[in-house]
């Protein structure tokens, strides 16, 4: 047994842990046994969509090939395990792009596709999933399958955003997009509440990135101020991938490095550092993956670990449920210093279980202090769900299983589709029956 | 184009190194047991910048065959510039002190074989060209212990077999690296436990050999801290590495 922990570091939980390094190796271990197992790859989810107390995990950080690479069309094909990180390096020298990335490169291609993840481009290119072809699914029946839209259809939708849960994905095939450089041209503005956020977030659509960072301490007729950013693939700037170099977190921190004081210096700071604001020309690295540049950054939150809490609310009444999410959070005084704030398209997810939906998503992240910090997360999911929305399950850890099946209603269609071989701790807490 | 003939090409050392190489533009020939492993790495070679990429299904291990299957290689793709020479058993040390045939199968694999590869590239070679040959050794070969004897001798006497060669070439177009990693987080050693600060990453390892091979360099621990590891080991006196458990 070895211990594994999600990206939130909240438990270190046994495994039996797997580490095949070729396909056929990996497809042997997808079979039935007196444990279910579950894929896992980099680790980079927050809560428990990829863990497996006690069962099997099979690691596919070995499984990172790529089979093959079309630089005219930008189609490629590669192992699960494959990472953003080595995807860059290989594709941006010749003019390509992921479609969409989220905001770390240390995910694999099988957890992009699992956990449908999203970019700040949702706008206008939709979720991971949308630039999906096809992919190919072992499941514990000793069957692998090829999965697109036009075959086995039903099944290639529960299985982008399925959490893992439908078969173990051995290959993914993605549409990469053109781009003439690897810079990035961005625009940094103030925002002075959150009324100017959505005014900023509507009005410009004509950029393809748009994120907005919120001092989540700020309180009032302050709520919402933070800086919006937004941006678009420079015309020119050159073809260089990202480069390996990084600092690192080498222990953890003591747990009163974040408290409300430093995290509102910090925000102070950050909001009215001048370099930040105007026009620049960024590497896509640090544009995209700022947080990268700190290896373990997790770390930081101590040895208890963080919560995060993503939602997504309608557009509808979204400014007024920012607004008491804010409030709570506020009146909490654990702030974090990672609040990201921004708009959803109507693209449709191509997964019956993918989190985007029309509306407005925040993120911030949470230290465990225990109980007091469970209860503002259960609080803020209320207000999520009495709006209508719900919760990302790549970065929960905490909702109640009525919750998870009000945000996403179609859920039994996965369950009904799971391999059921198959399990994490996620599906066994959000599918257990309400007491 | 540096034409480069992976001995081992499964070997997560050498799926690093010839990743790093393939960037570069070098053409490759991977050998094996594994035809459709093989072409997996050669697929991701190709894509990552590797001008060619060709697959021979061989058992290194199986002593008989060698010259046979070093002539053929040479038939079909010429001489090559650099050759890796990267696979090996670690094996169970307490299991092949009592079950001879897997004892000898440690010595084959890990030593026999091995030089008799070495010799098999070098003899009838149809340049005079410049040739590289990268040796994967061990620590383990540095110094004889309790845990780890068996395979550590096959290291030990294959770092001797090239240390001579190193002799017999030196000044001439020939090359030989000597290369000791320590710990590896490969899947040669998934049944140890790991973590913590010995150990290292094929890539780092690939990365050390390649800036060998721009350096010239005869011998080379990696990641370095494992030459003054082994050179405290290998100095101790008797009544205190005797008390040593590793």
């Amino acid at each position: 047994m070895l211990e594994k922990s999600s990206w939130g570091r909240l438990r270190r939980v046994p495994h039996e842990v797997a580490r095949p390094a070729f396909l056929d190796e990996l497809q042997q271990t997808v079979r039935p046994g007196d444990k279910a197992l579950l894929c896992y790859g980099k680790g980079r989810s927050y809560g428990d969509v990829c863990l497996n107390e006690n069962g099997r995990l099979l690691v596919t950080d070995r499984l990172d090939r790529i089979i093959s690479f079309d630089r005219e069309t930008g189609v490629l094909r590669a192992e699960a395990g494959l990472t953003l990180d080595r995807l860059l390096q290989v594709v941006v020298p010749h003019g390509w792009f992921p479609p969409v990335v989220p905001g770390t490169k240390f995910v694999t291609l099988g957890g992009m596709v699992a956990n449908d993840v999203h970019g700040k481009n949702h706008e206008t290119v939709g979720t991971f999933g949308a630039h999906v072809r096809a992919l190919a699914l072992a499941r514990s029946s000793g069957e692998v399958l090829t999965l697109s839209r036009s075959e086995n259809a039903e099944l290639f939708a529960v299985t982008v955003g399925g959490l893992g849960l439908t078969g173990v994905i051995l290959w993914v095939e993605l549409r990469l997009s053109p781009v003439r450089s690897a810079m990035i041209d961005t625009e940094t503005s103030t925002i002075e509440d959150l009324a100017a956020f959505f005014r900023l977030a509507t009005a410009h659509r004509e950029w393809p990135y748009t994120v907005a960072w919120v001092d989540c301490l700020a309180k009032g007729s302050a709520t919402g101020r933070g800086l919006f950013i937004r941006g678009r693939h420079a015309e020119s700037g050159g073809l260089a991938a990202h480069g390996a170099g990084k600092t690192g977190v080498p222990f953890d921190a003591p747990g009163v490095l974040l408290n409300a004081r430093t995290i509102g210096l910090f925000n102070t700071l950050y909001r009215h550092r001048p370099f930040a604001l105007g026009a620049k020309r960024v590497h896509y690295d640090p544009f995209f993956f700022p947080l990268d540049a700190v290896n373990d950054w997790n770390r930081l939150y101590g040895r208890r670990g963080f919560y995060q809490h993503q939602s997504v609310v309608p557009m509808a009444d979204a400014e007024d449920t920012l607004r008491k999410l804010f409030a709570l959070t506020a009146e909490f005084g654990e702030g974090s210093f990672l609040v990201v704030l921004k708009l959803f398209g109507d693209k449709p997810s191509s997964g019956v279980l993918s989190f985007p939906m029309p509306g407005a998503t925040l993120a911030l992240d949470f230290p465990n202090k225990g109980e007091s910090t469970r209860r503002l997360l259960t609080r803020m999911a209320d207000v999520v769900l009495e709006a209508g929305g719900r919760l990302y399950p790549a970065k929960d850890a905490t909702m109640s299983a009525q919750m998870f099946r009000a945000g996403y209603p179609d859920w039994r269609k996965v369950e009904e589709r799971r391999d059921p071989a198959i399990m994490s701790d996620f599906w066994r807490r959000v599918t257990a029956e309400a007491a | 184009m540096t034409r480069i003939l992976v001995l081992g090409a499964t070997s997560a050392i050498a799926q690093a190194y010839a990743r790093r190489r393939a960037a570069q533009g070098a053409s490759f020939v991977l050998t094996g047991r594994r035809e459709d492993r093989l072409a997996a790495i050669a697929a991701d070679l190709k894509a990552v910048g590797a001008a060619s990429a060709e697959s021979f299904a061989v058992d290194l291990a199986a002593c008989e065959g060698i010259e046979a299957a070093a002539r053929d290689l040479r038939a079909r793709f010429g001489e090559p510039d650099e050759v890796i020479i990267a696979y090996g058993v670690l094996g169970d040390q307490e299991r092949a002190e009592k079950d001879l045939t897997e004892a000898r199968a440690l010595l084959e694999t890990n030593f026999t074989s091995a030089a008799l590869w070495t010799l098999a590239v070098l003899k009838d070679r149809a340049t005079q060209g410049p040739l590289t040959i990268i040796a994967i050794g061990s620590v383990a070969g540095d110094k004889g212990r309790a845990s780890n004897f068996i395979y550590g001798s096959a290291k030990a006497g294959f770092d001797r077999f090239l240390e001579g060669l190193q002799h017999k070439y030196d000044g001439s177009a020939v090359r030989v690296i000597r290369v000791k990693p320590g710990f590896v987080d490969t899947p040669m050693t998934a049944h140890i436990k790991k973590g913590g600060l010995l150990w290292a990453t094929p890539d780092r390892v690939a990365a050390d050999i390649e800036r060998a091979v721009s350096k010239r360099r005869r011998v080379v621990y990696t990641p370095w801290f494992w030459w003054v590891i082994m050179t405290i080991i290998c100095s101790l006196p008797w009544f205190v590495f005797k008390r040593l458990k590793v």
